[in-house]
């Protein structure tokens, strides 16, 4: 593939959407042209976009499955607003997805499937390939399908399967577009396929005939390279999903607490790659029970954690409101325990595989009784990580659950991840009690931490429960005055832990006059917006924050050096909400979105620009 | 860890005060229970007691051992990861009919699919008591009560024939009010590697009194129950004159001579089956002891052993074989 002549054009930043059926292995096209990019030096961010439905009717708009990569030689936050590429591999797609396109972009379109039929399932009264819809991009055609089955003539698999492998004739082609190396992929498929010969020959065949297709056919116009990062920071990385980072900072987490990780989880989209993930972690001593149900996976935990093990529960949205009750349980025998709840379109089943962030206020409040519970938000996937060890930090060092909050454009998102070195791990190693010397199951140490003693301890044998227990003996009290000191110990032991965290970092000029609070997946987007408005000298900064509860020391004083206040969300203002009642001589304003889709750099920028504006 | 002395009965009562009605029949059953933990010799820190919630479900905070009063119906699922994080333990489930078999049914099922090895004695009243006295999943239809007052139109639920269905491993009943056979079965349920189901007819004074007095009062018992032992013919009555014999799919009253052994170890839970229909079968006695006693692999055993195994080939994990995986790339 030396012999490519095409004069290649710079390009710093690109955004390409694959979108395709349910069918078409565009999630698959996705993460291979994420990996490649990642392999090349590239900053990258993606963002999935699947139905809930594993296989809506074939060729609908409702069976439409997209994938965004935005990759970039500078450094950035936002799997890219307007794609300069769109792959779209039948009509449904194309309808769909057009709309977002930059003016001018390329349309890449397999004309394969877009037969009278193609057309038909996707509600298309005209075809758009001819009807000028599309009179605004370059739009390149291209019968994938044939090409395929001629790439892949006389091998001995069927028809179907033979089409099967039109993704990887696509990810040829926009390798090739872009000036990728195709041996990760090819790497990937001998790992995938190497028990299935014919599997292995027929996609390698596509991906390379897709390959050289680009050069041959000169389909496009020259192509493009995205040169790597230049300044990147010396280090070593990998490229991370949301999910995946979380599983290994629950697994490292419960290791630096010494302790065995133990999973009692229930698949529930779009958490439960994390109890895949952690299932293939055997030979660490992780224990993953698949359970029958929400509630039974945080009642192991809470068993496991009870018999010395770190118990972890993962859960989306409805699984939270099923573990309610146990949660209170796991407050009030105190014993720690970690619950991820990757955030979903609710209410009720909602939008499983779509994003939201309306679970903040369910987290921090939603329980009977006054029962309080550390909160902690990832923003990225690479923050994912060291928010999981936090979360496993605070559930050991204060013998209480704590909720992590991901949500799904986290949990589906790729980035590159700059590994922490060894060293830089914190350490917060369990020491369980064995000494029955001054011995009660509610001893406290100097954070009100209870003691932590395990069965199978001689001479500490006790009982804990949900029945409210006396301070001093951890006997059953219905004492008036006892559950006052209780209820009171158990929240201003929670409250501690804020002397423990960081105050958020302020980005931006000094007395700004507009500051963006941002928490959760509206990192990446905030940034790139508040960036771009201080680059044109407005007088904008952000903070971002990790813990929703308790709220770090140190807000007021930021705040107070704002002329107005705004918060990005993506539910009805929850944080806001938050803010409000801890700060009232403060105005939280509001920006919700609850679209099921992120907010884009763009779109912010735009309601900044708006404050700013009416402030000046 | 001092010498192993020999622990008593009373070395597992903690300091607590019981506080079940006076005559309930659960100070039997808690009287057995530490009875035979100290009959079997296991150290106190080695035992957990989990319950759920009802009145039977503050049995943990009685006895000296480590003890976890949970929630209503999840004491089950709680146990489980006591036990797979620590298979070292022994752990027994305390729970109720309504505890164990309404709210907390999903998790019975599971546990016993899944073979946890564990305990549960079910403490069935056929009422709920902690609530005073609603009908139960175990409340014969017509029983009147504070929510049926012109009498229960539910179904109830057979416990054995769930436990059976679900696939426990070891099946069996007792009652409150023979302590003797109640120490035997619950002796036998220690003994059993897996999860060891134990309905224990229950009398609940306040509620629901005499609820089992039709079989197990004293000038008719003898004609109304009938006790199993393994390898032993079927008899009963008042001159063990009479027996069963298992015929097809059913039993039969025949004379003492002529009945059948009883066997819980065979493989077909479908002996185990005929015999709780004897429960349906208002001229047949009712059964007690062990219906089912059966051989499986535990869940506590398989997930260790998959560890081990998967330890074994790949080599103990390290932290950093998580972080650092052969796709990274390195920036200089």
């Amino acid at each position: 593939m030396s012999s490519d002549t095409s004069e290649i054009t710079r390009q710093d930043d690109v955004t390409i959407r694959f979108a395709g059926d349910s069918g078409d292995g565009m999630q698959l096209t996705g993460t291979q042209f994420t990996d490649t990019t990642a392999r090349v030096g590239n900053d990258l961010a993606t963002f999935p976009d699947f139905p809930a439905e594993i296989r809506a009717p074939a060729g609908t708009r409702a069976g439409v499955s997209g994938y965004q990569i935005h990759f970039s030689s500078a450094d950035i936050y936002t799997p890219g607003d307007a794609p300069d590429v769109l792959v779209a591999m039948n009509p449904a797609a194309l309808i769909i997805n057009y709309k977002d396109l930059k003016p001018g972009g390329i349309v890449l379109v397999n004309t394969g499937s877009f037969t009278e039929k193609d057309l038909e399932r996707a509600d298309c009264k005209t075809n758009p390939l001819t009807d000028g819809t599309l009179s605004a991009f370059r739009v390149i055609q291209e019968d994938i399908n044939q090409r395929t089955i001629e790439a892949l003539a006389g091998t001995s698999l069927g028809k179907k399967d033979v089409l099967r492998c039109k993704n990887f004739f696509t990810l040829g082609m926009m390798y090739w577009l872009f000036s990728r190396p195709i041996e990760p992929t090819l790497q990937w498929l001998t790992e995938k396929f190497g028990k299935k010969p014919d599997l292995l020959d027929a996609n390698t065949r596509a991906l390379k005939a897709g390959y050289n297709h680009g050069e041959l056919l000169r389909l496009f116009q020259g192509r493009y390279d995205v040169p790597k990062v230049d300044n990147v920071e010396p280090g070593t990385y990998r490229n991370i999903m949301g999910n995946q980072a979380i599983a290994i900072g629950l697994a490292v987490g419960a290791d630096l607490a010494g302790l065995k990780a133990f999973l009692g989880s229930y698949p529930i989209t779009p958490a439960t790659d994390i109890l895949q993930y952690m299932s293939l972690m055997k030979n660490h001593g992780v224990i993953t029970c698949q359970m029958e149900d929400e509630i039974a996976g945080i009642c192991t935990a809470i068993g496991a954690s009870f018999a010395g093990h770190l118990g972890i529960t993962t859960t989306s949205g409805p699984g939270l409101a099923l573990k309610t009750e146990a949660m209170g349980l796991a407050v009030i025998t105190e014993l720690p325990l970690v619950i991820v709840n990757v955030q979903r379109g609710g209410p009720s089943t909602g939008l499983p595989t779509k994003v939201e962030q309306a679970d903040l206020l369910q987290s921090i409040f939603g329980r009977n009784g006054e029962a309080p519970i550390p909160v902690v938000a990832c923003s990225c996937p690479a923050d994912a990580f060291e928010c999981a060890v936090e979360a496993c930090r605070i559930a050991v060092e204060y013998m209480t659950p704590v909720i992590l909050l991901s949500d799904n454009y986290i949990a589906n998102g790729a980035e590159p991840w700059k590994l922490p070195t060894m060293e830089s791990l914190p350490h917060f190693e369990v020491k369980f009690v064995t000494d029955p010397e001054g011995y009660t199951p509610y001893v406290r140490d100097g954070k009100l931490a209870r003691a932590w003693a395990k069965p199978g301890t001689p001479e500490l044998m006790h009982r804990i429960g949900g029945l409210e227990k006396d301070a001093h003996t951890g006997n059953v009290s219905y004492d008036p005055d006892n559950h006052q000191i209780m209820c009171e110990t158990r929240l201003a032991k929670v409250m501690g832990i804020r002397d423990t965290i960081p105050t958020p970092t302020y980005f931006g000029p000094d007395a700004p006059d507009l500051l963006v609070i941002g928490w959760g997946s509206t990192y990446g987007a905030i940034r790139s917006s508040v960036e771009a408005l201080q680059r044109e000298g407005k007088r904008i900064g952000r903070l971002h924050m990790r813990h929703m509860y308790p709220l770090p020391h140190g807000l007021p004083e930021i705040f107070a050096s704002a002329r107005r206040i705004v918060v990005p969300e993506m539910n009805f203002g929850q944080a806001a909400r938050l803010l409000t009642s801890e700060f009232p001589q403060f105005k939280f304003e509001t920006i919700h979105k609850v679209q099921g889709k992120p907010f884009f750099a763009p779109e912010l920028k735009a309601h900044f620009r708006k404050i700013l504006e009416e402030t000046a | 860890m001092s010498e192993v002395q020999q622990l008593k009965a009373k070395d597992f009562k903690s300091n607590q005060e019981i506080r079940w009605c006076p005559g309930c029949g659960d100070y039997s059953i808690i009287a057995s229970v530490q009875a035979v933990l100290a009959d079997i010799g296991v150290a106190r820190e080695n035992v957990v007691m989990v319950s759920g919630i009802g009145c039977s479900s503050r049995f943990p905070y009685y006895m000296e051992t480590y003890g976890f009063h949970s929630i209503h119906g999840r004491a089950n699922a709680i146990a489980t990861g006591v036990k797979v994080a620590n298979p070292d333990l022994q752990v027994w489930v305390i729970t109720g009919d309504g505890d164990g078999l309404s709210i907390g049914g999903n998790h019975m099922i599971h546990s016993l699919r899944r073979n946890v090895d564990m305990k549960i004695i079910l403490f069935n009243n056929e009422i709920y008591g902690l609530t005073k006295g609603q009908y139960s999943p175990t409340s014969p239809q017509g029983l009147q009560t504070k929510t049926s007052p012109f009498g229960s139109v539910d179904a109830p639920f057979n416990p054995l024939q769930l436990a059976l269905g679900a696939g426990s491993t070891f099946v069996a009943r007792t009652l409150d009010t023979q302590p003797k056979h109640m120490k035997e079965v619950l002796a036998a349920a220690a003994a059993h590697k897996g999860s060891a189901f134990v309905e224990v007819w229950q009398n609940c004074v306040i509620f629901n009194d005499g609820a089992f007095k039709d079989w197990t009062d004293k000038t008719v018992r003898d004609e109304q129950m009938i006790y199993l032992n393994a390898g032993q013919p079927m008899v009963f009555g008042k001159d063990n004159d009479k027996g069963l014999k298992i015929d097809g799919f059913a039993l039969k009253v025949v004379p003492a001579a002529e009945a059948s052994n009883w066997d819980p170890t065979v493989d077909s839970a479908g002996p185990a089956f005929v015999m709780t229909q004897l429960d349906t079968d208002p001229s047949m006695p009712r059964p007690f002891g062990v219906f089912r006693s059966v051989v499986r692999p535990t869940l506590d055993d398989l997930v260790h052993e998959q560890i081990n195994s998967v330890t074994q080939k790949r080599g103990p994990g390290k932290v950093k074989d998580l972080l650092y995986t052969p796709d990274c790339w390195t920036v200089d």
